[in-house]
């Protein structure tokens, strides 16, 4: 072993600035929590929200036009990652905006909450910059041990209990799946680097059937994460059993960092295995869009329901990675960065209906909502409208660029397939519409919530539909980032 | 030669403690059971010249990890045979899920021995040179960034298992030490003044 010893600098962790701020803000805000006790509790919220505008500003200043490789290839800059990182910092912020009220409703807004929230955050920052396998897998772990005790965190909730359970154990067979996968890719390329596993990919120095098995186990362990079907089993429990902050959470940032999981993985460490992967990802895709749209079909809970609605959109979104190629992967970041945007307005408006002793998650509470709180019921309108792909809203634009980029690739089947399933999932999205609008009123509801989440709330919604007016900028950040 | 039947040998003693864990019907056997395991598997990384790894895994994994198993164990009180009954209704998928990653595990090392390029005898130590340092040397530049990582994820587990398992129901029975020590005499002593009893 002859490893230089050596003295990192500032300049050599600089492009990792955001990741450090973000770790050492986790361990401030436990000290603050420890030390300030149930009196800081505001105090902690604040700075929580603090902490990410500030990562933000981070990420953006030492953000890089090129691509820079520091801390012996294990960490990666590069313009996707900047661009990933400052989507989750937001959605992040406003799930903790969303959640407030509820949580403190439910004595459940303690430090820890958003220790683990922050961790979460911290965890989807190391995938997005991993440059190594073994980054990558640390930091799958950083998140999902986060997200774990999220959805246990209301002690005296038993579903609560339940469904962590189940994710854990889900989660642990999935990152067992993922490290088999790495081991025995490493026993192939003799490297960790993903840099590295593509050079020897592409000099086709890995035999075929020990690559293939490799990218086999890869495969099913990033399906799970996506919870792609039939990897699907952990969602609809996750959503429909954690309290509705933590399926927020749980449905927005951390689908960014499975978008980067498939890319860094996939994309670029075996973009010369296409051929070997994409195979696998017809079938998910396929799957995930036709168990997602005819399930979400029966569902009567609105948290189940988005749960399935979640696995059609993670089939859309694996149409734009399984095309392989540089639009496809455009148009798989779109899709994710959009679906992230109406996802989080979706459970937000659900935050914002739900009351003491009133989850608001059946959906026939939402029966006649547009009588009672006419502003709102356009929001969601504007939610359903975009999920389901309806023009003007930006969900069009989103399924019309992957269904492009898998009509590039000769796969005509799957995209005449991905429209009828889309069309399919358009009757539960509008059947949401229909109660809101032409159904008599059955619960009262005040509104009680503080304006600034109301504003945000409606800033939300209302992005939906201006990205999808003026989708120029957004499709141009995509463009810039992925050439 | 003697390194081969050595390693033989140990390997031979691993597997069947390995075995044992999993069929020892009491499970304070199987957590004896996996302590050999460990003491085997230490074995053999003294074979490959990594004593250092030898020892930590020793006194971690014997000396912290295992004594903690022992008191869970004894402490839970496990009914063997309530776990044991779907043993046979479920024996069937488990042979069949064992039998398929028996069959990957042989096809990766056959795919090993068809032209991959295994990294040949692993370079010799230079002499005097001492095994810690290396691996210190290695893991605190090169691993760094993986190594702080997984102080975060330790972080993280202790914050999520304090947070989850420290909270206060009726009906629990816990020491309030501060209430303890605080205490008045006044509070847990009454004396009373009775005139001696008379003879009857």
């Amino acid at each position: 072993m002859d490893v230089m010893p050596m003295i990192l600098t500032m300049a050599d962790v600089m492009p990792a600035a955001a990741e450090i701020f973000v770790a050492a803000a986790a361990c401030v805000l436990l000290l603050v929590d420890a030390l300030g006790g149930g009196r800081a509790r505001g105090l902690a919220f604040v700075l929580a929200i603090a902490a990410l505008a500030g990562a933000a500003w981070v990420s953006s200043t030492v953000g890089t036009d090129g691509r820079t490789v520091i801390l012996w290839g294990h960490f990666v800059a590069d313009p996707m990652g900047t661009v990933l990182k400052l989507f989750s910092y937001g959605a992040a912020a406003l799930t903790l905006l969303y959640s407030r009220e509820y949580l403190e409703r439910r004595d459940l807004l303690k430090g820890e909450y958003l220790v683990l929230a922050l961790c979460a955050v911290l965890g989807i920052q190391v995938i997005v910059s991993a440059g190594s396998f073994l980054s990558l897998y640390l930091g799958i772990e950083i998140m999902s041990l986060s997200l774990y005790a999220m959805v246990a965190f209301d002690r005296d909730d038993g579903v609560a209990a339940e469904s962590a359970m189940k994710y854990f154990v889900l989660g642990a067979i999935a990152s067992g799946a993922l490290l088999y996968g790495i081991s025995i890719l490493y026993g192939v390329t003799g490297t960790f680097l993903i840099d590295g596993v593509a050079f020897a990919v592409a000099q086709g120095r890995a035999p075929d059937i020990g690559l293939l098995l490799g990218i086999a186990f890869i495969v099913v362990g990033v399906a799970f994460k996506f919870g792609a079907v039939p990897f699907h089993m952990w969602l609809p429990d996750v959503y429909h059993g954690a309290p509705t902050p933590v399926t927020l959470f749980v449905g927005s940032a951390p689908k960014i960092a499975s978008f980067a999981l498939a890319m860094r993985v996939l994309a670029e460490g075996l973009g010369g295995a296409l051929d070997a992967w994409q195979d696998m990802l017809v079938v998910l895709a396929a799957l995930s869009m036709a168990v997602g749209n005819l399930v979400a079909i029966a569902q009567t809970n609105i948290k189940r329901m988005l749960a399935y609605s979640t696995i059609s959109h993670v089939g859309f979104i694996l149409l734009g990675i399984l095309a392989g190629n540089a639009a496809g992967y455009r148009a798989a970041l779109f899709y994710t960065l959009t679906y992230v945007i109406m996802t989080t307005a979706a459970f937000g408006v659900v935050l914002w209906y739900s009351r003491k002793g009133f989850e608001a998650d059946a959906l026939d509470d939402y029966k006649g909502l547009n009588r009672r709180h006419p502003w709102f019921a356009f929001v969601m309108l504007l939610v359903m409208f975009g999920l389901a792909g309806v023009p003007p809203t930006v969900g069009f634009w989103a399924k019309l660029q992957v269904i492009a980029a898998v009509l590039d690739v000769r796969l005509t089947w799957l995209a005449a397939f991905a429209v009828l399933m889309s069309v399919i999932g358009a009757y539960y999205y509008l059947r949401v519409v229909k109660l809101m609008y032409f159904d008599e009123p059955v619960t009262a509801g005040q509104d009680e919530s503080r304006f600034a989440v109301r504003l945000v709330l409606s800033l939300n919604g209302l992005a939906i539909l201006a990205l999808g007016l003026f989708p120029g900028y957004l499709l141009r950040l995509c463009e810039q980032v992925l050439r | 030669m003697l390194v081969a039947i050595l390693f033989w040998a140990f390997s031979a003693v691993l597997v069947g403690a390995a075995l044992g864990v999993i069929l020892a019907r009491n499970a304070v056997h199987s957590v004896l059971f996996l302590v050999l395991c460990f003491f085997n598997a230490a074995v053999l990384w003294l074979l490959i010249e990594a004593e250092f790894l030898a020892i930590v895994l020793v006194l971690v994994y014997v000396g912290a990890v295992m004594v903690l198993f022992l008191f869970v164990v004894m402490m839970l009180d496990v009914d063997i045979e309530a776990l044991r009954e779907g043993f046979a209704r479920n024996a069937p998928l488990g042979a069949l899920i064992a039998l398929i990653v028996v069959v990957e595990l042989a096809y990766v090392l056959w795919v090993r021995r068809l032209g991959v390029e295994l990294p040949g005898e692993t370079a010799p130590l230079a002499q005097g040179a001492s095994n810690t340092a290396e691996i210190g040397a290695v893991l605190y530049t090169q691993y760094a960034y993986p190594f702080q990582l997984a102080a975060m994820v330790l972080l993280i587990a202790i914050v999520a298992a304090i947070s989850l398992t420290m909270r206060r129901r009726p009906g629990l029975k816990a020491q309030d030490v501060s209430r303890q020590v605080s205490v008045d005499p006044a509070e847990r002593v009454r004396l009373v003044s009775m005139p001696p009893e008379r003879e009857p």
